[in-house]
């Protein structure tokens, strides 16, 4: 293990953090006035990250195994990267108008990418150490970053909120860590479980770390931190919260459960099973009430969380290349649907349903975009989440869950109720005031339109799941 | 290019030539030109299958033609057809076209219309050539959705309300669909040991009896809601009320026999056994709608909601004929859904035309109309007369043949059946003649309709095209019937052997 190659095996990584030190570098060295520059060279400098992610990595071990790698892991932070990059593109205008008058827009990204890299960690885990280091540092800044939209008293709630709720989890976590580790005596993810696994205290301390996951992925019921925080906290940060960082922990979810604890399967998947139709069916229920577009998306993504439940529990090579394929497709889906409010945010400061009436008089491609993204949240063909839901039933299916099937497709019919509340404003119905027609700045238009070609392109063309599919079959 | 899939490019070069275009006579002209199209294109698909099937040996499906999509799951774009799929194709493009004829004037977001329109015709098309379950399923969705549009935006009444429940029941549906098909694909043997979407597989080699026990009822119902078979019929009158002349047309014409259709082709083709077993549940079921739809109308004074419920008991009759599974019965029902697809797309074209001059479809406000719109009146009266089955139009030739098959069948239940299915010929003949006798004969009631419109070049031309064909049908079925005919006798053959 020399030098070499931990820098070429954990590439992202060290460029991330490279940027991270750039920016730091600007912020204390640039002066004042000169500080919008950084904006547009942070951009930059990701986009070439996010570049050269796509360079296929390899499979590794690094740190005596605390740090490892393989093509499916790398596959993972390349989409996280895209995600970023869409949000980076999205916030461009709220950064510049709201952060950077405060001097909090270099804070902002220094945050942003601290959280993304530890992401990289959190997957790449090797141990629970290694693991726990990611997990927090994937947290806390976002509690930072979720009380940025100044002036408003529910952002400042939003970030307490998640700072007190996270640091709950968090310990909880770490006391279900300490007592498995008091059962096995390691805390290396190879050979975990060994002969201990069906020990009581064990089981126990897996519960405890299990929650603390669910915690991020905002299952049901460990969810309730999510709604005031996903309304609070600026538009940005709720895309990163609930695309990013619950992309990133359903992946090293699946990890986990899949490998490390695959022994203790009998007692997961019973857990799994309950917590999908619990987070199906409530996430549902209460999204169904909504009316404002930030809570709405934050319910609809708590209930979609739910259905990835189901590929975990199909598990296999199978099961894994329909979550990752789901989630891919999810991110792209989703950061549409939060660009478009963002900019109608951004131009007029509404962000309530009941605003949105008629605009598709008034802006046609904004709403059209909205109405894709919302198709393909339901499941509609022939935009991209048709497939990922399919793949996912399927693969469900394929293991014999067919009650559990049954109640993912009445959700899914329930679904689409909401789905088709904000489009019957947008388009069946006119208003006397509607928002006006919105102009939206290149950044957005290019965070926009990288979301509509996912969308359209990620299901129809097929190499895309073939691919990943090829990931998980070499992974497990 | 193969000779199936551009009957999915036409439509679909159409939308984007719409999405580019301006000006508001464009889109109509676009649409009419793009339909027409594909109207001849799928008359010149016929006479190149009667060709090939005159040459073929025993292949049921022709033009068949496969291209690999999603290879883990054994996914293709399979695409084939047969007379039955070949004549529903031809309903499907007529309606269309007809369908754009009667929305020649809409004047809100037309070109959004047109492409809402003809993108649901691009579902239905693919629905009838696909032939592998998840291709089918795709086009299925893809039908049904535009819907939701349509009828929310350019519909009339509580058009919120009616669009939101059709697109909840038939999404729905599609999701209990989407149960049966994974069932069919898990269960099923595998085909050079990979699970099969494949239609035309799993029919060769039907699922364990107890499997398709518990697949069954989720594929049938799946479709039969579409079909609007009772209890789950509820979406489709207000749907129809509410949804705008060409949308009741193409809807009540044309998806509602994809119900039909993929209760045949899906549900009874690919489990058979079950269908023989449990098939009787759903037989008192249509064969209750029958009636059930029939009264229904009778009870009715709004012209749409009573031609909705003749759809209703007049699909209940397609549903109850496919479940006798003979060839005779099977070849009726066929020949009854492309007959009443006619039928009640020309009714609800007249009724848009009705509606547009006297701003009502209440029955018992109108009278006398035939004095004032004769044209309209007179068409009015004859697709009446086709409707409750008078010989020398499509429905008595459909009928006739639903019957005979019917009536081969000797156990109690089936008579039974039977006979409540010919008693409501009559309920039909009263409310078809009471209707016609109270809207369009008698003195006029209202001075005000004196000074109503005639009809228009556009609506002439949508009404003939249809009655011509009702009329063709109803006067020479034997093509028609030998169509459908060869093409049912293999796969009732099939069913057969596979009960054995």
């Amino acid at each position: 293990m020399n030098w070499i190659d931990i820098v070429t095996i954990m590439r992202d990584e060290w460029s991330i953090i490279g940027i991270l030190i750039l920016l730091l570098a600007g912020e204390i060295l640039v002066d004042k006035k000169q500080l919008s520059m950084l904006i547009p060279v942070a951009i930059g400098l990701f986009v070439l990250h996010t570049a050269m992610s796509f360079i296929p990595g390899d499979k590794a071990t690094l740190f005596g195994g605390m740090y490892r790698t393989n093509e499916m892991m790398h596959f993972m932070k390349a989409i996280l990267n895209v995600a970023v990059l869409i949000i980076l593109f999205q916030s461009y205008d709220w950064v510049k108008t709201t952060l950077l008058p405060n001097g909090m827009a270099n804070a902002f990204y220094l945050l942003l990418f601290a959280v993304l890299s530890g992401m990289y960690f959190l997957i790449s885990a090797g141990d629970f150490i290694m693991f726990f280091i990611g997990f927090e540092l994937s947290t806390l800044p976002i509690a930072a970053m979720a009380a940025f939209q100044l002036k408003e008293m529910r952002s400042t709630e939003a970030g307490i909120k998640l700072v007190l709720l996270a640091g709950l989890a968090s310990g909880i976590m770490l006391y279900g860590i300490s007592l498995m580790y008091a059962v096995t005596g390691t805390l290396y993810f190879d050979g975990f479980l060994s002969a201990y696994y069906h020990e009581p205290l064990l089981v126990f301390g897996f519960i405890l770390f299990l929650s603390g996951l669910a915690f991020k992925i905002s299952l049901v019921p460990f969810h309730f931190w999510a709604p005031d925080v996903y309304e609070g906290a600026p538009i940005a940060i709720t895309s990163l919260l609930s695309v990013v960082s619950k992309a990133a922990s359903v992946f090293i979810l699946m990890i986990l459960l899949l490998t490390v604890f695959k022994d203790l399967s009998d007692a997961w998947k019973m857990v799994l099973y309950i917590l999908a139709v619990l987070t199906m069916t409530i996430g549902n229920l209460f999204a169904l009430r909504q009316t404002n577009m930030k809570r709405f998306l934050a319910f609809s993504s708590i209930a979609q969380a739910g259905f990835i439940l189901l590929g975990i529990l199909a598990g296999g090579a199978v099961g894994a290349a329909t979550v990752i394929y789901f989630v891919l497709i999810y991110v792209f889906t989703n950061l549409g649907a939060f660009g478009v409010i963002q900019a109608i945010k951004d131009e007029s400061g509404k962000e309530d349903m009941t605003d949105y009436t008629g605009l598709y008089r008034t802006n046609p491609k904004l709403s059209l975009v909205l109405v894709l993204a919302l198709f393909s949240l339901a499941g509609i063909p022939p935009v991209a989440g048709f497939f990922g839901k399919f793949f996912l039933f399927s693969a469900a299916a394929g293991k014999g869950y067919y009650i559990l099937l049954i109640i993912a497709v009445i959700n899914v019919t329930i679904s689409l109720y909401y789905y088709l509340l904000p489009i019957r404003a947008m388009l069946l119905r006119t208003s006397e005031h509607p928002i006006p027609a919105i102009r939206s700045s290149n950044m957005m238009r290019i965070g926009l339109l990288i979301c509509v070609a996912g969308i359209m392109i990620l299901g129809l063309y097929s190499p895309v799941y073939s691919f990943v599919l090829g990931l998980t079959q070499s992974w497990l | 290019m193969d000779i199936l899939t551009i009957l999915i490019i036409i439509p679909t070069l159409t939308v984007l030539a719409l999405i580019f275009a301006k000006g508001q006579k464009s889109y109509r002209t676009i649409s009419a030109v793009g339909m027409g199209i594909q109207t001849v294109y799928s008359i010149y698909l016929l006479t190149r299958y009667l060709t090939e099937r005159a040459e073929a040996g025993g292949e049921t499906m022709l033009f068949r033609r496969t291209v690999e999509w999603f290879k883990p799951w054994n996914i293709n774009y399979e695409i084939g057809v047969d007379g039955i799929s070949v004549a529903m194709i031809i309903l499907t493009a007529i309606i269309t076209l007809t369908g754009v004829f009667v929305s020649w004037r809409v004047k809100e977001l037309p070109k959004e219309f047109f492409v809402s329109l003809i993108v649901l015709s691009t579902g239905v098309f693919g629905f009838f050539i696909s032939l592998d379950l998840f291709t089918m399923f795709l086009f299925y969705e893809l039908a049904v959705i535009p819907m939701y549009l349509l009828i929310g935006i350019w519909g009339s009444g509580p058009r919120e309300y009616a669009a939101m429940k059709l697109t909840l029941m038939l999404m729905g549906a599609s999701a209990l669909l989407l149960v049966g098909i994974l069932g069919l694909y898990y269960h099923s043997p595998m085909v050079e040991g990979h699970h099969t979407f494949s239609m035309m597989a799993i029919a060769q080699a039907p699922m364990e009896h107890m499997d398709q026990l518990f697949f069954f009822p989720f594929v049938f119902v799946g479709f039969a809601v579409l079909g609007a078979m009772f209890p789950f019929h509820t979406w489709s009158p207000d749907g129809h009320a509410s949804a705008p002349t060409a949308v009741s047309m193409l809807h009540a014409g044309v998806l509602m026999k994809m119900g039909g259709y993929g209760v045949f082709r899906v549900a009874l083709l690919l489990m058979p056994t079950a269908a023989h077993e449990i098939g009787w549940i759903f037989m008192i079921l249509a064969g209750g709608g029958i009636l059930y739809g029939a009264f229904g109308a009778l009870r009715q004074t709004d012209l749409k909601y009573i031609n909705a419920y003749s759809s209703v008991s007049h699909l209940a009759l397609v549903l109850f004929a496919l479940l006798l599974m003979d060839v005779v019965s099977w070849s009726g029902s066929v020949l009854q859904m492309i007959s009443h697809g006619l039928i009640t797309a020309l009714f609800f074209a007249l009724i848009g035309m009705v509606y547009e001059r006297t701003h009502t479809r209440d029955v018992t406000k109108m009278g006398g109309l035939l004095k004032i719109i004769p044209f309209i009146g007179m068409m009015y009266v004859m697709v009446g007369m086709a409707s409750l089955g008078l010989p020398g139009m499509s429905g008595f030739a459909a009928e006739l043949a639903i019957f005979v098959g019917a009536f081969q069948h000797s156990g109690t239940l089936e008579r039974v059946l039977t006979i409540m299915a010919v008693l409501s010929i009559v309920v039909t003949a009263v409310y078809i003649l009471r209707v016609v006798g109270k809207m369009l004969m008698g003195p006029v009631t209202n001075e005000a309709f004196k000074q109503m419109d005639k009809a228009r070049w556009y609506e002439k031309t949508a009404a003939i095209i249809l009655l011509a064909c009702i009329i063709g049908i109803g006067v020479a079925p034997g093509g028609l019937y030998k169509l459908i005919n060869e093409s049912v006798t293999p796969l009732i053959e099939l069913i057969q052997k596979g009960a054995l």
